[in-house]
């Protein structure tokens, strides 16, 4: 079953009438999303509010209707299928625990309502209730647990299905950082164990980084880039996902030249940076280069060899314990940020502490930029 | 005003202040008043009433029994008992099977189209009962509106025997207690969280089914609330009956009218009301201890 494509979903738009029903209030939500999810994979739909992904995750489950395209699961054309027909089950954002039903009962519910024998439901209830670790809740009702115990239920209660698909809106969001840390590789495990396709939606970079074995960023209805966590980090595929995941100094600048696969780019007056490339760039194109802050170093010395090295004044330091944040001066117009990992001191927060104001190089290697063209 | 002023005022209401209980019964005392002396007293005087006798000439005889309440299973008296009951009951399930499905349909509309049905809905109810209930005379009767029209066109040749009987009563019952039954389910269904609905389906519940184990259960105390608001006052109702049911039909409600005013039985009178008074206090109670509470 590996590499086949759990769910597929085919140039599919979503438009919800707008205030009036007047065609020109009307709202896209999705606009021509197409995306192949593997058998077994974690997913993450990544994005800010009303980028679309909980609308793609709604028509997965059935929730919603797509306005155009269509959606496969397992090579089954989905059509106009309703929720209770699909097999797919989905973790609310909300729990949507049934408050009227015990524990034991709103994990029983999916089971009873496809007729499973009472012994079978009472066993596989059971083992589900072990597995998200509350074997003794069964009796309780939902308003008895806690938001941490209300989500394993409501992941139980989904899980007990053994659903093709594993639909979850942002389950982690009403959640404190610690439980929602915790929870979230407690998640990634259990992903591993059921073997489960999980697909998720978030709007937490970090959260997605974390679980996913691949990540579609959106953004106002659109995928902008599909690719594990790594190549979203590393190589975004535009301005706005570089800006969305973690944090990124951006300089505007117009290419010079290009040698082979190293492109020059006037960012500033005299200043240039060079940046690696697998694209061919005409001299004088408008782009933007990209580089993570703790991708720089800050140096005393220049260093020869390395590809980027320049002179900076050193703006602002600010030391958080793990790292020391800098903000650093190029130019008139160009400042950078620089994440320093405290390994050894720096030796920059070293001369900065005992009063030296010498002349500091920020230094980053070739490939550790990317060139952006919006 | 000047702080001394100020000082003066302050200190008249000081005793109260100082004194939380006498707080509480200064704010109370106007309503716990008009409780008292509006509502307590004359109960008070009924249930004296019920235990007395009537004399010759309709006045009350001061002298303890229970005579009244034996009356009560008289064949006769039980008989509008059940019919009463069964009417009341019938009234009740109709409110609900018109009433549920409005209230669940204006709960699901737009929230800004809401606050309009409602409105729509209770509009006709600002107009005075007895002129409704009158309206509903015009309708029914063997020359009203219905009937006319039936004749009129040629589907029926005698007037159908609307005016006068149960189901006449019935009708304007319904007609009557509908808001009491819809707005109650309203507060309720409006109230869901219907991201429960969508779970249920999302774990294999087609509609028929998630409205069975999810929506209906999680807005029975809404109908229960609405079916004790149109019950009661439908299985005392005098003024539907009197006006709609013609001479056959007689409710509980017309049994103590009469009592009290062609009659002038007033301990016997007394002594029906409370038995109705008991009934339904006994099955409200009922209602709470069996299930009312977990809900």
């Amino acid at each position: 079953m590996k590499d086949s494509i759990a769910v597929e979903i085919r140039a599919v738009s979503k438009r919800f009438p707008g205030l009036g029903g007047q065609p020109e209030h009307e709202v896209v939500a999705v606009d021509g999303v197409s995306l192949q999810i593997l058998d077994g994979e974690f997913f993450s739909l990544l994005g800010p509010s009303g980028c679309g992904k909980t609308t793609t995750l709604r028509m997965i489950a059935g929730f919603e209707l797509p306005s155009a395209g269509e959606i496969y699961i397992h090579g089954r054309r989905m059509g106009l299928t309703p929720p209770y027909q699909r097999n797919t089950n989905m973790v609310f954002q909300s729990y949507a625990l049934f408050p009227h039903m015990t524990i034991a009962r709103n994990v029983a519910f999916g089971l009873e309502m496809k007729k499973v024998p009472k012994d079978e439901v009472t066993r596989r209830v059971q083992e589900a209730l072990a597995m998200v670790r509350l074997a003794d809740y069964g009796p309780r009702k939902p308003n008895q647990l806690s938001g941490g115990q209300q989500q394993r239920v409501a992941l139980a209660r989904a899980l007990v299905n053994r659903p093709e698909v594993l639909l979850l809106d942002e389950p982690l969001g009403a959640l404190d950082l610690k439980l929602r840390k915790e929870m979230q590789l407690e998640l990634k495990t259990l992903q591993r164990e059921v073997g489960i396709t999980f697909v998720y939606v978030t709007h937490d970079q970090e959260e997605a980084l974390t679980m996913s074995d691949r990540i579609a960023v959106m953004h106002l209805g659109k995928v902008l880039q599909v690719g594990a966590p790594t190549e979203i980090y590393e190589r975004p595929a535009c301005r706005f996902v570089a800006d969305f995941i973690g944090d990124t100094n951006f300089m505007a600048g117009v290419v010079e030249g290009q040698e082979g696969n190293q492109v020059t780019v006037r960012v500033d007056g005299r200043l240039s940076v060079v940046v690696d490339t697998e694209d061919e760039f005409s001299r004088g194109a408008e782009v933007t280069v990209a580089v993570r802050p703790e991708k720089i170093r800050l140096l005393l010395e220049p260093a020869r060899q390395a590809c980027n090295a320049m002179p900076c004044q050193v703006e602002q330091v600010v030391y958080v314990g793990t790292d020391t944040r800098f903000q650093v001066r190029l130019s008139d117009n160009v400042v950078l940020a620089v994440r320093e990992q405290n390994l050894l001191t720096p030796e920059v927060l070293a001369a900065h502490h005992a009063g030296d104001d010498r002349q500091v190089y920020a230094v980053w290697a070739c490939d550790s930029g990317r060139i952006l063209l919006d | 005003m000047t702080q001394e002023k100020a000082a003066k005022k302050r200190s008249l209401l000081e005793p109260i202040r100082r004194r939380p209980g006498l707080q509480t019964l200064a704010l109370i005392s106007p309503s716990l008043f008009w409780l008292v002396v509006f509502f307590a007293m004359p109960l008070v005087i009924v249930f004296i009433y019920s235990f007395l006798k009537r004399g010759p000439y309709g006045q009350i005889v001061w002298e303890f029994n229970l005579g009244n309440y034996a009356r009560f299973f008289d064949p006769l008296y039980l008989k509008i008992f059940a019919r009463s009951f069964k009417i009341a009951g019938i009234t009740t399930l109709v409110c609900f099977l018109l009433g549920y499905p409005l209230a669940y349909w204006i709960a699901t509309r737009p929230p800004k189209w809401r606050n309009t049905l409602l409105l729509l809905l209770m509009i006709p109810f600002w107009t005075n009962f007895l002129v409704r209930t009158y309206a509903w005379v015009l309708i029914l009767r063997d020359t009203g509106l219905i009937n006319q029209a039936l004749m009129g066109l040629g589907l029926i040749s005698e007037p159908l025997p609307l005016f006068g009987t149960d189901l006449a009563i019935i009708i304007g019952l319904v007609y009557g207690w509908f808001p009491d039954m819809v707005l109650p389910c309203y507060a309720a269904i409006e109230r869901l969280d219907f991201s429960l609905v969508e779970a249920a389906q999302d774990l294999y519940a087609n509609e028929v089914r998630s409205f069975a184990r999810v929506i209906f259960p999680l807005t029975l105390p809404g109908v229960i609330a609405g079916s004790i608001l149109v019950f009661i006052p439908s299985l005392g109702a005098y003024v539907t009956p009197d006006l709609l049911g013609g001479a056959k039909s007689v409710m509980i409600g017309n049994v103590i009218q009469s009592q009290f005013l062609s009659v002038r039985d007033y301990p016997f009178g007394s002594a029906f009301s409370f038995a109705l008074m008991a009934i339904m206090l006994g099955a409200t109670l009922l209602y709470f201890r069996t299930g009312g509470r977990t809900l």
